[in-house]
C-alpha cells in the first residue's frame, strides 16, 4: 500500500440527493456552494447518433470534492461516455453537469477543459514534443510566463517520480510506465481541481500497475484532487476509490458507496456477481488489524518451565509457542526444541511475517496460511502486541 | 562533341536560365501548397468533399501538359501566369493526397488528448496535426517538386521554360554542335536541379522532425 493505510478513509458527508441540489440551484445557473460536491451529474443521458438504446440512460451522481470516485462496470456499460461528458468531449443528449458549481455548458468547451486534467490508457503524449514540452501544454495554453512554466515542469517531473534528465527526451524514448507518469504530470500541470482518468493503468504490466496505483494514492494524499477514475477492474476500484460507482449496461448506477460498504452489503445480485465469489477476501484487504481484538497468544517468558510451555500449547491447540520477555518477542519454538531442556531458553526462530496494526486482515490471513498455523504475531515497531487468529478473521468475513 | 567553349562563353546566360527554372518551380510548388492546404482543410472538415476534390485534381493531373497550355494560351496568353496555372494544377493531387493522408494518420488518442487539454480545433491543426503529418506532407512536396522541375521545361513552348528554353533552342539548330551542347546542358542541369531539390527537402524534413528520428533510434 502507499503511504496511506488502507483504512480508515475519509467518508465525506453523504451525497446530495438530486432533489436537494436542484433546490439549491439559484436563478443564476450557479449551484450554490452548499456542499462539498465538486462534480454533479443530474439526469444525464447520451444516445449516440444511430444508436437505438442510450449508452447512458438517466444517470445522477455527485462526486465529493477531494475524493477519488471510481466508475467500474463491464465493458461497454458507458463508463468512458460518462467520463467524457464531464469535460464535454461528448455532449450529453439531456441532463445537466455541474463542475465546481458551474454548469459545464456555461463556458466554452476548450476553456472548461483547461481546468480538468485528463489521463487516458493510450496516454496520447505528443510525439513531436519533448517530455518537458508535453507537460507544459496547458500552462502554455493558458499563458503562463516561461520562468513559471519551467519551474512547474521541474516540480512535476519530480512529483511523478521521473528523472530530471528525461525532460529533454521524446515520448518514444520512454517505457510505457514512464510515459503514463508523464501523462499524469501533463494532466496536473496547471493544477486543475479535477482529474479524469480513463483506465490509465490498463496497458501496463501488473507490477508496474500496482506501483502506479500506489503512487497515485500517495500523490492524492498530497494534492487532494477530485478524481473520477474509470476501470473495469473491481480490485483496482476497491484499492483506489473513496467511493465506487458500480455501473451496469446503459450507464445504470447499481450501487454507489464506499468499497467497504459495497463489499459488506452488495445492493443486488448484479453487484454481488460483479464483486466475485472472493468478496469476503476482498473485504479483508480493507480492514486493518487495529480494528479487531488481539489475543495474548501462546506465549511463555524465558526461564519458564517446560511444563508451562506444554500447557500453553495445549490450550491454544498449537505445536509451537512464542518466547516473550515483557513486550519483546524473542521468537518461536516447538515441542522438539524443548527436548532435554529444563527451562524455556532466551531465544527462538524469527517470525517470517511482521504484521503491524495497519496491516490488513488479508495480509494477516496470508501470514497465517503460509505459516501453516492458526495465528500470527502483530507488532508495533519492535513491541509485541499480541496474536491475531483465524477465527477472528473469519468472524470479520461473515460480518 | 560538347562545345565547352560555348559553355564558357555563355555561363551568365545558363545561370540566368537555371535561376528562372528554379523560380518557376518554387512559385508553382509554393502556390500549389497554399491551394492544397486550403482544399485539404475543406476536405478534412467536410469529408464528403474529399472525393470530388480528388476527382477534379485527378483529372487535371491526367490532362497532357501540352494540351493544357494550348487550352490556356487563348485566355491568359504566352505569359508566366499561363505557365504557373499549368504547373500548379499538376501539384494539387499529390499534395492534397499527402496532406489529408498525413493528418488522417495522426492517432485518434493524440487528437483526443489535444482536445482534452483545451486546444481549439484550429490551434490543434497547426500545433499538433500538421507537425505530426509533416513527414507525409514533405514526402508529397518532394514528389511535387521533382515532377514540376521536369514539367517546367515544357513551358518553354509558351515562351517560359528556364532550362527548357535552352533545350528548345538546341532543337531549333537541328543538332549543330552548339545546339547539341545546349540540349545536353539543359537536360543535365534540369536533372541536377531535381536531385538537389529532393536532397535538400529530405534534409529539411530531418531538421524539422527530430522526434521522428529519435523514434527510429529507440525502436
Ligand atoms: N462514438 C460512439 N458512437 C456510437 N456508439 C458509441 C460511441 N462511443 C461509445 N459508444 C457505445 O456506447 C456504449 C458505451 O460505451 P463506452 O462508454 O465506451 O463503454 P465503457 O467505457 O464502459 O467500456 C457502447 O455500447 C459503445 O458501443
Ligand atoms: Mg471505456
Amino acid at each position: 500500500m502507499g503511504s496511506r493505510p488502507p483504512y480508515p478513509r475519509s467518508f465525506a458527508p453523504a451525497v446530495l440527493s438530486p432533489l436537494q441540489s436542484l433546490r439549491s440551484l439559484g436563478g443564476t445557473g450557479r449551484l450554490a456552494r452548499v456542499s462539498d460536491v465538486m462534480i454533479s451529474l443530474r439526469h444525464v443521458s447520451k444516445t449516440f447518433p444511430g444508436g437505438t438504446a442510450p449508452a447512458v440512460g438517466d444517470l445522477s451522481l455527485d462526486v465529493p470534492r477531494g475524493e477519488i470516485v471510481v466508475l467500474v462496470g463491464p465493458s461497454g456499460c458507458g463508463k468512458t461516455t460518462t467520463l467524457k461528458m464531464i469535460n464535454r468531449l461528448i455532449e450529453p443528449t439531456s441532463g445537466e453537469i455541474y463542475v465546481d458549481g458551474e454548469l459545464a455548458t456555461s463556458v466554452e468547451a476548450h476553456l472548461l477543459r483547461r481546468k480538468i486534467g485528463y489521463v487516458i490508457q493510450q496516454i496520447g503524449l505528443f510525439p513531436h514534443r519533448t517530455i518537458a514540452e508535453n507537460i507544459a501544454t496547458v500552462p502554455t495554453l493558458v499563458g503562463w510566463d516561461e520562468q513559471r512554466i519551467a519551474e512547474r515542469v521541474t516540480e512535476l517531473i519530480e512529483l511523478v517520480g521521473l528523472e530530471p534528465e528525461m525532460a529533454d527526451r521524446y515520448p518514444a524514448e520512454l517505457s510505457g510506465g514512464q510515459q503514463q507518469r508523464v501523462g499524469v504530470a501533463r494532466a496536473l500541470a496547471a493544477d486543475p481541481p479535477v482529474l479524469l482518468m480513463d483506465e490509465p493503468f490498463g496497458a501496463v504490466d501488473p507490477i508496474v500497475r500496482s506501483k502506479l496505483q500506489e503512487e497515485l494514492l500517495a500523490l492524492q494524499d498530497r494534492l487532494r484532487k477530485t478524481i473520477v477514475f474509470v476501470t473495469h477492474d473491481i480490485d483496482e476500484a476497491i484499492r483506489l476509490g473513496n467511493r465506487v460507482a458500480i455501473l451496469n449496461v446503459g450507464g445504470v448506477l447499481e450501487q454507489y458507496a464506499s468499497p467497504a460498504e459495497i463489499l459488506a452489503e452488495p445492493a443486488n445480485d448484479f453487484v454481488a456477481e460483479f464483486l466475485g465469489s472472493d468478496r469476503g477476501l476482498k473485504r479483508l484487504s480493507l480492514i486493518p488489524i487495529s480494528t479487531v481484538d488481539l489475543d495474548p497468544g501462546p506465549v511463555v517468558a524465558p526461564g519458564g518451565t517446560v511444563e508451562e510451555a506444554r500447557r500453553v500449547m495445549e490450550r491454544y491447540g498449537t505445536d509451537w509457542f512464542a518466547v516473550v520477555d515483557g513486550d519483546r518477542m524473542l521468537g518461536w519454538l516447538t515441542e522438539d526444541d524443548l527436548r532435554g531442556a529444563a527451562t524455556v531458553p532466551r531465544s527462538g526462530r524469527r517470525f517470517r511475517a511482521w504484521l503491524t496494526r495497519s496491516s490488513s486482515l488479508r495480509e494477516a490471513l496470508d501470514a497465517i496460511v503460509s505459516g501453516r498455523t492458526t495465528m500470527a504475531a502483530v507488532f508495533d515497531g519492535d513491541r509485541y502486541l499480541g496474536m491475531i487468529d483465524v477465527d477472528t478473521i473469519s468472524r470479520e468475513i461473515v460480518r | 562533341m560538347i562545345r565547352w567553349d560555348w559553355i564558357g562563353r555563355n555561363l551568365d546566360d545558363i545561370g540566368a536560365l537555371t535561376g528562372e527554372h528554379l523560380l518557376l518551380t518554387g512559385i508553382a510548388v509554393a502556390a500549389g501548397l497554399v491551394v492544397s492546404l486550403g482544399l485539404s482543410a475543406i476536405a478534412l472538415r467536410f469529408r464528403k468533399t474529399y472525393a470530388p476534390i480528388t476527382w477534379v485534381t485527378g483529372i487535371l493531373y491526367t490532362i497532357p501538359s501540352l494540351a493544357l497550355f494550348a487550352f490556356l494560351v487563348p485566355i491568359t496568353g504566352l505569359s508566366i501566369l499561363t505557365a504557373e496555372i499549368g504547373l500548379v494544377s499538376y501539384t494539387l493531387l499529390i499534395l492534397i493526397r499527402n496532406i489529408v493522408a498525413g493528418i488522417d494518420g495522426v492517432p485518434p488518442a493524440i487528437k483526443e488528448a489535444a482536445d482534452a487539454m483545451g486546444y481549439t480545433r484550429r490551434h490543434r491543426l497547426w500545433a499538433v496535426e500538421i507537425p505530426l503529418a509533416l513527414p507525409v506532407i514533405v514526402a508529397g512536396i518532394r514528389i511535387a517538386t521533382v515532377t514540376t522541375i521536369g514539367l517546367v521545361t515544357v513551358t518553354s513552348l509558351i515562351g517560359q521554360g528556364g532550362l527548357g528554353a535552352l533545350i528548345l533552342r538546341g532543337l531549333g539548330t537541328f543538332y549543330s554542335p552548339i545546339g547539341t551542347t545546349q540540349i545536353i546542358v539543359g537536360t543535365v542541369l534540369s536533372v541536377i536541379l531535381a536531385v538537389a531539390a529532393d536532397v535538400s527537402l529530405a534534409f529539411a524534413e530531418r531538421v524539422l522532425t527530430p522526434w521522428a528520428r529519435r523514434r527510429e533510434a529507440a525502436a
